[in-house]
């Protein structure tokens, strides 16, 4: 079945199973590895993309359902890193083995278009949906103000 | 891979061999050797060294370094960590280096990552191989120049001399360097630390903008052209067998094309097998699977569970176990003493869970293999590739790629064997990839213990005993040569070295029985021993009517260097004063002492493990059954820091991971398999759960030592205890002897 959606600001057609979780159809139809694999429950969210704007869960998410709509993935942010968010991740030396700061950031960007400087209390929650196993929270965090353009709370 | 050369190679000692010689073009290239740890699993299944080089650096003609290394990096920052060392010797500017992966050579030894030894085992060949070249470099322009080497000097990339300053870059000397006699690594003259510009410098990560635009390949993301994907249905109990299965429902999955039947076997399988399912994309193999119709021999493992496992500890712990260190007479001074505490603390299995699960992708063809392995073993990959190809191992090709998480999962080599079983059959690339399901039933897990503490205080609060005895589904009876005629010794890890002085000290183990696969989980035995010994110490301190801290003090007592117990003579020993100082700094900078409101406390532990010494003070808040873990307050003496920043990065990284096995769920085992499959009955600490983590490291001019595992051992005793400290008003306070805790236990 053919679907049409626009792809970090392109269109794009693909001829899949409609059943098919976005997620796989970055990463295996079309080669688009930056959008990860962690669960395949939305438990995790490495696989985070902003589908019109919000944060969604792509392993979850039936390609069938997207249908003329506007898909973000960590591809899209910047060509070059030179997104705001990307530009605090490295300052702050966020990733570790980095597997699941493709959906961090992707959440991140989310929370930041909605709250331009978030607390610590709503970064937590924004953030809580995505696991990191290398455990840096509190860089992320540090990171989402950086990016915000505010100073660090006090922990 | 800097091959082929025409070199003039000479043998300066056992360790060090280097190699000069023209590369693509006129480059420098220096081969030397790196360590792996002594006890490196892989290296057992593995032939004798042919080549003992691992490592080059590489300096073109346009003043480009490159170090070339058969390393893994995992998301612990060696990548960053090793070429700072290199910069620092060579002089160079740190832009001035990269650092590339070596790919698999059967002729290197030694490729392997893990033990928290990568910075430890490098630091001393690094340093020489970097002083080599510079060496060299001097010389060649000492020469152009006809002036003395020591009226030279080495400085950002440039070789300097004179007034006014004249300059070769490095790239200008490399032809004239390769032509000059290499110095003996033993003597040729290392920085004076007080010069370093580099080493303990705050240095970003190298891979940190891959990592922050998703470029970063993993193995997960390895897309060779006609790449197929495959899942694979396995029995979910240990080691169970295919009986018999279906493959028409699979097969009439859009995509999927084709279904077959994998064995594996081996010391290195997590399993026996299964049926694999080959599709065009993973989405249709994973639902290709679902269809699949599959009857299993499930085996002698069928009736194992959690709690059989937990009745044979209990059994075990009611009998004499092996005698693994005695000392005194332990047994007599507790029945003499009146002042006696016992305690029997339990841990479950824990799984590593990265959060890239496991995946491996092979391509074998009648002349050759490929294969793209995001692995800490890359040299076990390639051997077991070899086997299933029936190729020499010099016809595999493996690319080490970057790994999501290793934890020491990555050691292992069994879903590399079921991968090279899959491509063997269709002779086409494909990625053989795992569920989070998966990757959880099929782990290879943190042993599952039982530990009976018994200790005896005289009237003055000195300790009069110390017992330990241990029973566990032994790493060892699993790995060691001996397998379950292992006497238990390495459960222990340096929790049998006791650093607390006790006339009377006796140690046991005993192996309890099971079919779950186990091995290295993030600091291996010292996540078990590190909980027990700081939380037995800190009941022993209450019984005692002593501050915890202050109870750990005078038992360290004048400053001791201890013998690693068990471990090869040239292990460093254990230096009391060096846990003192980690101590104190910790309870420094927590507020030790310091009042608290009802309902909160403070708790401390120390721990040395992987020949680094680490604390932690955990302030938790217990109102009812809630527990929240406030802040945790780390430190670290793991010798000279090399990049601080990359050492806070892990101490934060090893408490998060400490904290989940502390808070979160336990591995438990129902009918002979895994119970929990995903993140929603095995989970994670999370951001909201997350503690502030205070990181204070201690200045050393020691040699630098492991720094991925050793906070992980501190985490659980620190909240453990402070959870004792917290609930001191009430009526009965509560001491925690299993992990995780769990609500009812803070009741």
């Amino acid at each position: 079945m053919a679907i049409t959606f626009t792809l970090n600001g392109k269109a794009q057609t693909v001829d899949v199973s409609p059943d098919m979780p976005l997620l796989w159809v970055l990463r295996d139809t079309l080669n688009m590895t930056g959008t990860k694999f962690g669960c395949g429950m939305a438990l995790c969210g490495a696989c985070t993309v902003h589908i019109n704007g919000e944060a969604t869960r792509s392993c979850i998410t039936p390609i069938s359902s997207i249908s003329g709509k506007k898909i973000t993935t960590i591809e899209g942010l910047s060509a070059d890193g030179s997104h705001p968010v990307q530009v605090a991740w490295i300052a702050e030396d966020v990733p570790q083995c980095g597997y699941c700061q493709s959906g961090q950031i992707m959440s991140a960007v989310a929370l930041l278009s909605k709250k331009p400087k978030p607390t610590d209390a709503e970064i937590d929650d924004a953030m809580s949906g995505n696991i990191c196993r290398c455990g840096t929270y509190q860089r992320i965090r540090k990171a989402i103000h950086r990016a915000a353009g505010s100073p660090a709370e006090k922990a | 891979m800097p091959t082929p050369l025409s070199p003039e190679t000479q043998t300066l000692d056992r360790r060090a061999f280097l190699k000069t010689g023209a590369a693509g073009g006129a480059a420098l290239l220096i081969g030397f050797h790196i360590p792996a740890r002594a006890s490196d699993p892989a290296q057992e299944q593995e032939k004798p060294p042919i080549n003992p080089l691992n490592a080059w650096v590489k300096i073109a003609p346009d003043n480009h370094v490159t170090l070339i290394l058969a390393k893994s990096e995992m998301g612990q920052g060696i990548m960053t960590a090793l070429p700072m060392i290199l910069a620092e010797e060579l002089c160079l500017d740190w832009k001035q280096v990269t650092i590339e992966q070596a790919p698999t050579n059967p002729k290197i030894y030694d490729h392997g990552t893990g033990g928290s030894g990568s910075v430890g085992g490098s630091w001393l060949p690094l340093r020489q191989a970097g002083a080599a070249a510079r060496e060299m470099l001097i010389a060649a322009a000492a020469k152009k120049w006809e002036v003395g080497t020591d009226t030279c000097k080495a400085q950002n990339g440039y070789v300097v001399h004179g007034h006014p300053e004249r300059s070769y870059s490095y790239g200008q000397l490399v032809a004239d360097a390769a032509l000059l006699p290499i110095p003996n690594f033993k003597e040729v003259p290392l920085k004076n630390s007080r010069d370093f510009t580099i080493v303990g410098q705050g240095t970003h990560r190298v891979d940190g903008a891959a990592k922050a635009t998703g470029t970063a390949m993993y193995g997960i993301d390895a897309r060779p052209a006609g790449l197929q994907y495959a899942v694979i249905a396995r029995c979910p109990v240990f080691y169970g067998k295919v009986a018999s299965f279906d493959a028409t429902k699979a097969k009439a999955v859009p995509g999927v094309r084709d279904v077959f039947q994998i064995e594996t076997s081996g010391r290195g399988a997590s399993t026996t097998g299964g049926v694999a399912v080959v599709a065009d994309n993973s989405w249709a193999a994973i639902q290709g699977r679902k269809a699949l119709e599959v009857k299993w021999e499930e085996g002698a493992a069928a009736s194992e569970s959690s709690e059989e496992l937990r009745k044979q500890f209990v059994a075990n712990a009611a009998k004499p176990g092996g005698v693994i260190r005695n000392e005194g007479d332990a047994d007599a001074a507790l029945a003499a003493a009146s002042n006696k505490v016992e305690a029997v603390y339990e841990l479950p299995f824990a799984a590593h869970v990265c959060m890239e699960p496991m995946n491996c992708t092979v391509h074998i063809q009648s002349d050759g293999a490929e294969a793209w392995v995001p692995t800490q073993a890359p040299q076990w990959a390639q051997a077991v590739i070899a086997e299933a190809a029936k190729l020499p191992p010099e016809k595999v090709i493996v690319h080490t790629t970057q790994m999501g998480g290793g934890f020491g999962r990555r050691y292992q080599a069994d879903f590399v064997m079921e991968a090279a079983q899959v491509a063997k059959k269709t002779g086409k690339p494909v990625m053989v990839v795992w569920t989070r399901e998966d990757d959880m039933h099929h782990d290879f897990y943190r042993p599952a213990s039982y530990h009976k503490c018994q200790g005896a205080l005289d009237d003055a609060g000195n300790l009069a005993a110390w017992k330990h005895f241990q029973t566990s589904t032994s790493i060892a009876a699993k790995w060691s040569p001996k397998g379950e005629e292992d006497n238990g010794q390495g459960e222990f890890g340096t929790g049998a070295t006791v650093p607390y002085k006790s006339p009377n000290l006796r140690i046991e183990y005993t192996l309890a029985h099971s079919s779950a696969p186990r091995a290295w989980w993030r600091s291996v035995e010292h996540s078990s021993s590190g909980f027990v010994v700081e939380s037995f110490v800190d009941e022993l301190a209450a019984a005692a009517g002593h501050d915890p801290l202050e109870f750990r003090l005078k038992l360290l007592g004048e400053p001791r260097k201890l013998p690693q117990f068990g471990q090869d003579p040239d292990a460093p020993p254990l230096d009391t004063a060096r846990l003192e100082a980690v101590l104190k700094l910790a309870a420094e900078k927590a507020g030790w002492g310091k009042p608290l409101p009802d309902g909160e406390g403070r708790g401390i532990a120390g721990f040395f493990s992987f020949d680094t010494y680490t604390a932690a003070v955990a302030e938790v808040s217990v109102r009812a059954r809630e527990l929240k873990v406030k802040r945790l307050v780390c430190t670290v003496d793991c010798g000279r820091v090399v990049n601080p920043n990359g050492v806070r990065a892990q101490v934060e990284s090893a408490a998060i991971y400490a904290l989940t096995a502390t808070l979160k769920d336990a591995i438990t085992v129902e009918h002979g398999r895994i119970v929990q499959s995903n993140f929603n009955d095995y989970q994670m600490v999370r951001m909201k759960e997350a503690p502030p983590i205070e990181v204070h490291l201690v200045a050393s001019e020691e040699k630098p030592t492991g720094i991925g595992e050793p906070t992980v051992p501190v985490i659980a005793p620190a909240v453990c205890n402070a959870i004792f400290n917290a609930t001191r008003t009430r009526k009965q306070d509560v001491r925690i002897r299993r992990l995780p805790i769990r609500a009812e236990d803070l009741a």
